[in-house]
């Protein structure tokens, strides 16, 4: 099977582009976008753990080593279009345009953290494994409906392979040709559990014969490839193709979430030698240096910028207003019931003015 | 009740440890299911170590798939095992509903009891922790509402220790809610060895004639403070550790309103088909005439739980509880 679906490179971590048909894709100013929208939100990544330990934030899933893959795949996606990301996702929803207090609301408990900017189509993260997959079938299979030309991006981990939703979506975005894209980070673990435990089978890509897709999987490190593959899966779904299940091998670098150990469960030596490996920033680093293109000064330029953008969200994260306990009864309906309203009255009197 | 002689310091969550440990030893037919709970000893550690002692085949990490493992684990069950399996948090227990609605719970009266499900399905549940949406819920009920699956709740590292024996023991599946807010707060004396907490009876845990106040697992602490506040001020609480939630103990609760007359109940889940629903019909059918006052409910309110930022909204406090005891008092 890994032969029927060969992982797809365009740049090895030499930062040498591996065949000549991808000259003409890697451009200086791609290069220079790509690498500085992730290292945006590698920084933005390593301020929420860093809040989360202070605890001026709650539990954090952090996506180090993933960066290559969110970007790559954001990038190609076109302003109307869907995302359903997952807990691990928000470096591609921050790249699609999310607001980064809100995602930092969203870490501290706060539900106006899953509201996206006006006009963005970002579904809030998917906590319960696997249970956006249908819904991301089910918002392409509306813009199809509607006859617009717009494709939705579904995110997932390896574990969620093995929940029904994962299969039930497939199938039902294959059944109606929905024009989606079914984008998994195979970061090989889900929590403890290597992908080796997961399944039974040596790809996640090889999934999509089931359901009459096209899979492939590509080296999500490799933010080219990423990008490459995405752009054609989406332009596919558009073209009323349907949709197609793309497998990008990663690697998460740190801890499932700042709850976790992994030196539970892995040697994190392995860890800190995949960076060494696959670090998705080193691999457009070496290309810039190969052709005589690194700048110092430029990187310190957008990391100075990035960290302005996020102190300035931490900030405006902190200073936003208290938690509301109406907003408990408020938006259960829309038009709320006689229940809610009595539970409401009741203890809104009782806490008074104290809050409490 | 049998009791051993020797004691040990534990936390909810070592006791747990404990009683698992105690069952994978003394029967070979348990055996252990759920994510994460090999190599890791599961997110709180409830299974840490077990798998070193009794292998990769009687601790087993399933894939990721709820549905998946505790089908299987009906499978298993019919076929001569004791599975007990783990729901990493009872948020996450949805994708399984089915196969606990539609086969744990009914197969024995399907086949007239040719063939069981002796299972047990252990779930962290509720909220306080400041974990992150859905980590948090409480919906006991929807499985109290399920004609065939009994559901407990311990709310200290006694109780738990031995209903999870009790549990496993049982000829049917058990729905074991584990309060995360108390798996590690506090740490008493629990026997060593086996014991057994009976699955379908209570615990009075304070004595007094004014108010019953009747609580299970994480409300436990709230309605202990809230009876000690009110003690300062003169009322006097039965307080009622549940501890099974279905069969609920008839006799402890019809007692204890006979004598006091008043009734609050606490639970954190959603007010609307709670648990606090079947007391009162309870007592309105056994203790009906020796009311001074209508039952009251602290709970949670018909909402979702709320992401943590308002959890300490949406929880019930001793605040409200007193506020509770004070109305029946009053009325
Ligand atoms: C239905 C469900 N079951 C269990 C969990 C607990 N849980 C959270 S993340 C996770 C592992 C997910 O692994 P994977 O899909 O590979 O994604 P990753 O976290 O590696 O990005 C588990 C078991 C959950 N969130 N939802």
């Amino acid at each position: 099977m890994e032969k029927l679906f060969p992982i797809i490179r365009v740049i090895d971590q030499g930062g040498n582009v591996v065949s000549d048909e991808h000259k003409e894709l890697v451009t200086e100013e791609r290069v220079k976008s790509f690498y500085s929208e992730m290292a945006r939100i590698r920084m933005f990544d390593r301020k929420a753990i860093s809040l989360q330990r202070q605890g001026r934030i709650g539990t954090y899933a952090p996506f180090e080593g993933q960066e290559a893959s969110q970007v790559g795949s954001a990038l190609a996606l076109e302003g109307d279009d869907w995302m359903f990301p997952t807990y691990r996702d928000h470096g591609a929803a921050m790249v699609f345009g999310h607001s980064l207090r809100n995602i930092f609301l969203f870490w501290n408990g706060r539900n106006e953290g899953c509201i996206p900017p006006d006009g963005k189509k970002i579904f809030p993260p998917a906590i319960p494994i696997a249970t956006q997959i249908p819904h991301a079938a089910g918002a392409a299979f509306a813009e199809k409906q509607k006859g617009t030309k717009n494709a939705a991006i579904c995110y997932f981990g390896d574990g969620a392979t093995s929940e029904g939703d994962f299969h039930e979506g497939l199938n039902f975005a294959s059944v109606f040709k929905s024009p989606v894209v079914f984008f998994n980070q195979n970061n090989q673990y889900a929590i403890s559990v290597p992908v080796s435990r997961q399944m039974n089978s040596a790809t996640i890509a090889q999934k999509a014969i089931a359901y009459d897709m096209p899979g492939v999987r590509i080296d999500g490190n490799d933010v080219f490839a990423v990008y490459l593959e995405t752009s054609r899966a989406l332009e596919r779904a558009r073209n009323g193709e349907g949709p197609s299940l793309i497998e990008a091998m990663t690697w998460r670098y740190g801890a499932h979430t700042t709850a976790d150990d992994p030196a539970k469960y892995r040697n994190q030596d392995e860890s800190a030698m995949k960076r060494a490996e696959t670090d998705p920033l080193l691999r457009l680093e070496r290309w810039l240096k190969n052709e005589g293109l690194f700048d110092e000064a430029w990187v310190k330029e957008i990391e100075e910028k990035a960290a302005m953008e996020i102190d300035a969200a931490v900030r405006e994260m902190e200073s936003y207003p208290p938690a509301d306990p109406a907003v408990i009864f408020d938006y259960v309906f829309a038009k709320s019931t006689w229940t809610i309203e009595k539970q409401k009255r009741e203890y809104l009197k009782l806490i008074g003015s104290d809050g409490r | 009740m049998k009791m051993a002689l020797q004691t040990k310091t534990l936390t909810l969550v070592q006791a747990i440890t404990d009683g698992l440990d105690i069952m994978l030893e003394d029967r070979e037919d348990v055996i252990l299911l759920g994510e994460d709970i090999g190599t890791n000893g599961g997110v709180f550690r409830v299974t840490e170590g077990l798998q070193k002692k009794y292998g990769e085949h009687r601790v087993i990490d399933t894939p990721l798939s709820e549905a998946g493992f505790v089908g299987a684990a009906i499978g298993m069950a019919a076929n001569g095992f004791r599975p007990v399996v783990e729901i990493q948090f009872l948020g996450f227990i949805y994708p399984a509903y089915e196969q606990i609605m539609t086969h744990a719970s009914r197969l024995r009266m399907r086949t007239m009891g040719h063939f069981t499900v002796p299972m047990v399905i252990r779930a962290p549940y509720g909220a306080g922790v400041r974990a992150p949406e859905i980590h948090c819920d409480s919906t006991e009920s929807i499985f109290t509402h399920m004609p065939g699956i009994k559901v407990v709740c311990p709310s200290n590292a006694y109780d738990a220790k031995g209903l999870m024996i009790a549990a496993i023991e049982d000829p049917d599946p058990v729905l074991f809610l584990e309060p995360m807010r108390s798996y590690r707060s506090s740490r008493e004396e629990v026997p060593e060895g086996k014991y057994t907490v009976e699955i379908g009876k209570g615990n009075k845990l304070t004595h007094g004639d004014d108010v019953t106040v009747i609580a299970w697992g994480a409300m436990i602490p709230v309605a202990m403070k809230a009876a000690e506040e009110m003690k300062q001020k003169g009322v006097e609480c039965d307080v009622l550790d549940l501890r099974t939630l279905y069969p609920i103990d008839k006799d402890l609760i019809i007692q204890s309103v006979q004598k006091t007359g008043r009734t609050v109940i606490v639970h954190e889940a959603h007010e609307t088909g709670g648990t606090g629903s079947d007391l009162i019909s309870l007592i309105n059918d056994e203790a009906f005439l020796y009311q001074k006052a209508p039952a009251e409910r602290v709970t949670g309110f018909d909402a979702p739980v709320p992401y943590f930022g308002f959890e300490e909204y949406y929880l019930p406090t001793p605040k409200r509880v007193a506020a509770a005891i004070e109305k029946v008092m009053k009325f």
